[in-house]
């Protein structure tokens, strides 16, 4: 590849970059002209999705590690929001010490901390193992976590925790669609710079290195366990600040955020918008999103139709709609794929 | 004591059945490198076929080939429309394209048979509980599911064994690549190896039938268990098959019959309670997480 | 099946230009997955009130919006938002597990519009959660299994096995039963995702109780009882059962095993009032052999409740509409029926028993009254 074509992709990179900060900011403007306010909280759910898909990506895409238990941090996530409520209107404190609390700039640190201890642990112990078995293993642990809740009798079991009132933040009034949306796409956009810069650090090429030729990296010196573990803490953290996100969105929090379908639809979004690349999981999230809701709306028998539009997408294109949309476009300024 | 033997007999039954999964989802896995997560929904398509052939007959007995061939034909159906084309693709897609699948399965019995359960009795001369020993009452449909399962194992060992497929099999297991290199028609033994699995797991759907319900969904419920036990058995291996579906089932029957009781010689019977079957939900996934912990790649890793 | 607009009442609309826009009423179900027989119900039995009137409800042109929240909270609730915000629906219902309603009921009446539960009622709901838009035409979760526990109680049985799996939901129901049974109960605790109950009938065999007391909803409820009378224990030990054990759905796929069970109900197919034989013909007039559960007579109930309150009022005038529908002033197919404090239903309790039907077919008939004008224990805690 010619620098010249490198300088216009990153100058077009720039310029989509550009484009889609305006565009989420004007969201809830198109959406008021269109006359569809659920399209405002269907791209709230997107944007909070995705955030997890791209986590799961960090380990999935860049350190090939996959895991099926990632439910596991994006629930304990969410848990963390609802038990923290939970104590704070009933003013007693979490297993004796630790006080309740509704602050927005609390429970979402506590969240990404809690998560990110879960994913040492869980981590430490499943990457002792690989291929088929990591994916086992990640999702037996999810499952061990997904039974403590359900029999959790104090905080709902089964139902779930109902967080009556959005968290508190900086005084803002979080009842308000819009204000809540604008909260949520600030961490959206914190979070995105932070994996854009993760990913281009020494930390992320050696990552990728890694996933390219493990016994290579060990050669040069980087130990793969450590530098594996790292990127499985971040990316639980990340999985844990979406559950957090979504508790605060939904007012709620049950065992379903921790159930391994719930693993399984972050991979699926991972997969469909193309594994490995930074956009892809975001594309990905807005399709599987979007044709939920879409293909529920017109017919019972949704499920079949997104089944064969998955199918379509994983034997139709090799790397996802990310790939193809690149394909597209290379054939739209080359005239050939 | 009695209570024991009649546990240790249900974790049989119970372990048979997972086997009766396991054995070709562990051939598919370790032979074709393919994650297949629609087996759970072969185990459902036996089922109902299966079913509604003894509701149409009204011959449980007729209901067993009907199930085994429908299972058959539809596991080669999916062979050679999906599974083949994900032979030379990762895992990831793999996991994409069979979570498709289930999707479509689980729609297309809703469209086309409804979504009320299926109804299914037990043949009349197995209803009644025989006495083993005295004071043992046992259901004898269930002794006929540990016995139709060790036969079948028993015959799978047999043609893993003693025959020429077996011999493919057991190189394909090891080594995917040089079989292929040796001239092997790859493609058949592919072919042969799912439908295989597509019939074992529509017995053990059928089987099940009229001890569970018949009803979409169902074969997700057994499929996580399955994974677990290819995978504590080591990833190709139809003996790590046998002997994890076994010890699965007998440590989960366990568990779950006589943790509580044990854990409340310890503290108050409701903690006790709740704590036993919380272990219990968590011993087949606690298990496995142990025996990977000590041997990453199962108890009998097929090489490679 | 977006817009289930009924052409009778798409004729009224055209052949009169300037008439009142039809009601518009969001149903959110389950139609998916192995529970996906329940929404059905639900759908259908709503559809059937709605029949009777000719597709409208007290006089009123109805719009029926159904989609399907495959048991998923999330789902659930961005089918909510755009009922409520995008096509302006003051009025849903449909709902079948408390755990999707724990997503969507708060939002739905914090925007002003009413959610009226065909089925799930979590307590959380029902106490100190409880709103004045909100209402609950089955019953709530506890009194299902309390009237279970009373009539084990009135049996003369003194000592209980009692089932159920480890979550929420099983716990309550063995709280429940607890509750008003009063004797000495052993607990066993299942799996939700449990299909094989060998190791249970073994304990049960053990125990040697009077009576079992057993809440499996769905799936693993078939398993339970076809392994029940497999393990010969049908004979031995009588059971025991709450309503959603013994659904007509359930009956049918288990077959004789169910003959000779007891349990309690607040309905069955065979009560002796004009609301409910109306209900049971106009059933089998449409859909013929497919089994009949509660959960579309709950339904139904919800369709005849709402067709009470808009021939009042509409939805868009709240305070009328919400003061039309506390009154209940509707026949109800369980005959005796009023709203609690916290607009939970205050109901009469029957025993009911398993015997085989006219078809050959299990099903259940009711017998004597076990409680009368029953609410449930969480009203007191409701302040409105």
């Amino acid at each position: 590849m010619s620098t010249q074509s490198q300088e216009f992709k990153s100058l077009g990179l720039k310029v989509a970059v550009a484009l889609a900060i305006v565009v989420l900011l004007a969201v809830p403007f198109i959406t008021d002209i269109v006359g569809g306010n659920s399209a405002l909280s269907l791209i709230t759910r997107i944007l909070i999705y995705s955030i997890a898909a791209a986590s799961l990506n960090f380990v999935l895409g860049y350190g090939g590690m996959i895991s099926l238990g990632h439910a596991a941090f994006f629930g304990i996530g969410g848990y963390v929001v609802g038990l923290l409520f939970v104590h704070y209107t009933d003013e007693t404190p979490l297993m004796g010490v630790i006080p309740g609390t509704n602050q927005l700039l609390i429970t979402i640190p506590a969240a990404i901390a809690v998560s990110g201890l879960l994913a040492l642990i869980i981590g430490a112990l499943s990457l002792r193992t690989g291929g088929v078995q990591f994916i086992m293993i990640t999702l037996a642990f999810a499952q061990m976590i997904f039974f403590f809740f359900v029999s959790l009798k104090a905080y709902g079991g089964e139902d779930g925790i109902i967080v009556r009132r959005t968290n508190e933040f900086l005084g803002l009034n979080m009842r308000d669609r819009l204000t809540l949306y604008y909260v949520i796409l600030g961490f959206w956009a914190v979070f995105m710079l932070a994996l854009w810069r993760l990913i281009r650090s020494s930390f992320g090429t050696v990552l990728r290195g890694m996933k390219q030729n493990e016994r290579r990296m060990a050669a040069l010196g980087f130990a793969p366990y450590r530098y594996k573990l790292y990127a499985f803490v971040l990316s639980g953290m990340g999985c844990g600040l979406a559950g957090a996100l979504m508790a605060n969105f939904l007012r709620f929090a049950s065992p379903d955020m921790l159930h391994w379908t719930k693993s399984a639809a972050l991979m699926t979004m991972v997969i469909l918008g193309g594994v490995g690349s930074f956009f892809g999981p975001l594309l990905g999230t807005a399709a599987y999103l979007v044709l939920e809701t879409e293909l529920a709306a017109l017919t019972e028998y949704w499920q079949f139709w997104l089944g064969l539009i998955l199918m379509a997408v994983v034997l139709g294109t090799r790397g996802g709609l990310n790939a193809l949309i690149a394909r597209g476009v290379a054939l739209i300024f080359r005239g050939r794929a | 004591m009695i209570l024991i033997l009649e546990q240790l007999l249900n974790g049989l039954q119970y372990g048979v059945m997972l086997f009766l999964m396991a054995a070709g989802l562990t051939l598919i896995f370790g032979i074709m490198g393919v994650i297949n997560l629609a087996h759970g929904s072969l185990f459902m398509v036996g089922a109902y076929a299966g079913t509604l052939a003894a509701a149409e007959t009204g011959s449980f007995w007729l209901g067993i080939p009907v199930a085994l061939i429908t299972a058959a034909v539809v596991g080669f159906a999916i062979e050679a429309l999906v599974i083949r084309r994900l032979y030379a693709r990762d895992h990831l897609d793999q996991v994409l394209a069979t979570f498709a699948l289930i999707l479509l399965f689980n729609q297309a019995i809703t469209w086309g048979i409804g979504r009320q359960p299926v109804f299914i009795a037990i043949p009349e001369t197995l209803s009644a509980p025989v006495e083993l020993l005295p004071g043992l009452f046992y259901p004898p449909y269930r002794l006929v599911i540990i016995a139709a399962g060790l036969l079948v194992a028993y015959g799978l060992y047999l043609l893993i064994n003693r025959t020429r497929i077996g011999m493919l099999v057991r190189a394909g297991a090891t080594n995917r690549d040089m079989v292929r290199a040796l001239g092997v028609d790859i493609r058949l033994l592919y072919t042969i190896v799912f439908g295989l699995g597509a019939l074992l797991a529509g017995f053990a759907g059928y089987m099940s039938g009229p001890i569970s319900a018949v009803q979409v969904g169902m074969g997700e419920q057994i499929l996580l268990a399955t994974f677990v036990v290819v995978v504590v058995g080591g990833v190709g291996s139809i003996k790590g098959a046998f002997v994890a579906g076994i010890l699965l089932g007998v440590v989960d029957t366990m568990l779950r019959a006589f943790l509580p009781g044990i854990l409340r010689g310890m503290m108050p019977a409701d903690q006790a309670d709740a704590l036993g079957i919380g272990i219990a939900s968590m011993g087949i996934y606690l298990l496995m997480a142990l025996v990977l912990l000590v041997r990453p790649k199962g108890l009998f890793a097929a090489g490679g | 099946m977006k817009k289930l607009l009924t052409a009778a009442s798409f004729l009224a609309l055209t052949a009169l230009p300037g008439w009142a826009d039809p009601v518009k009423i969001g149903m959110i179900t389950t139609l998916s997955g192995p529970a996906g027989y329940i929404g059905e119900q639900i759908r259908d039995g709503f559809q059937l009130a709605m029949d009777r009137e000719g597709g409208k409800l007290g006089g009123k042109d109805i719009e029926l919006v159904v989609e399907d929240d495959a048991l998923n909270p999330g789902n659930g609730r961005q089918i909510a938002e755009k009922f409520v915000n995008d096509m302006d629906i003051k009025l849903l219902t449909g709902i079948v597990f408390s755990n999707v309603a724990g997503a969507v009921v708060p939002d739905v009446v914090d925007n002003g519009a009413f959610y009226l539960s065909p089925n799930a009622a979590p307590s959380g709901l029902a106490g100190k959660g409880c709103n004045e838009n909100y209402f609950t035409i089955a019953w709530q979760n506890d009194s299902l299994h309390q009237a279970t526990g009373a009539a084990a109680k009135a049996l003369g049985y003194k000592k209980a096995v009692a089932l159920a799996p480890n979550y929420q939901a099983g716990k309550d129901a063995i709280a429940g039963f607890k509750r008003m049974f009063e004797g000495e109960v052993e607990e066993i605790y299942t799996q939700l995702d449990q299909t094989d109950f060998a190791s249970e009938m073994a304990r049960i065999r053990a125990a040697n109780p009077e009576v079992v007391f057993q809440f499996h909803p769905g799936g693993i409820g078939i398993a339970f009882l076809k392994q029940y009378q497999q393990a010969g224990l049908l004979g031995a030990i009588p059971m025991v059962l709450s309503e959603p054990s013994i659904d007509g759905v359930i009956l049918n796929a288990v077959g004789d095993a169910a003959i000779g069970l007891k349990g309690t109900s607040h309905w069955a197919p065979d009560f002796d009032n004009e609301a409910s034989k109306e209900f049971v013909a106009a059933w089998k007039g449409k859909f013929g052999d497919r089994p009949l559960t509660y959960y579309a007579q709950q339904s139904y109930d919800t369709g005849l409740l709402i067709a009470s309150a808009l021939a009042k009022a509409n939805p868009e005038d709240a305070d009328a509409f919400r003061t039309a529908l506390r009154a209940a002033d509707f026949k109800s197919t369980r005959g005796n029926f009023s709203f609690g404090p916290n607009q939970h239903p205050v109901q009469d309790w029957y025993a009911v028993e398993v015997v085989k039907g006219a078809d050959g077919k299990p099903t259940t008939v009711s017998k004597e009254k076990i409680i009368e004008n029953y609410g449930d224990i969480y009203a007191a805690d409701c302040k409105m």
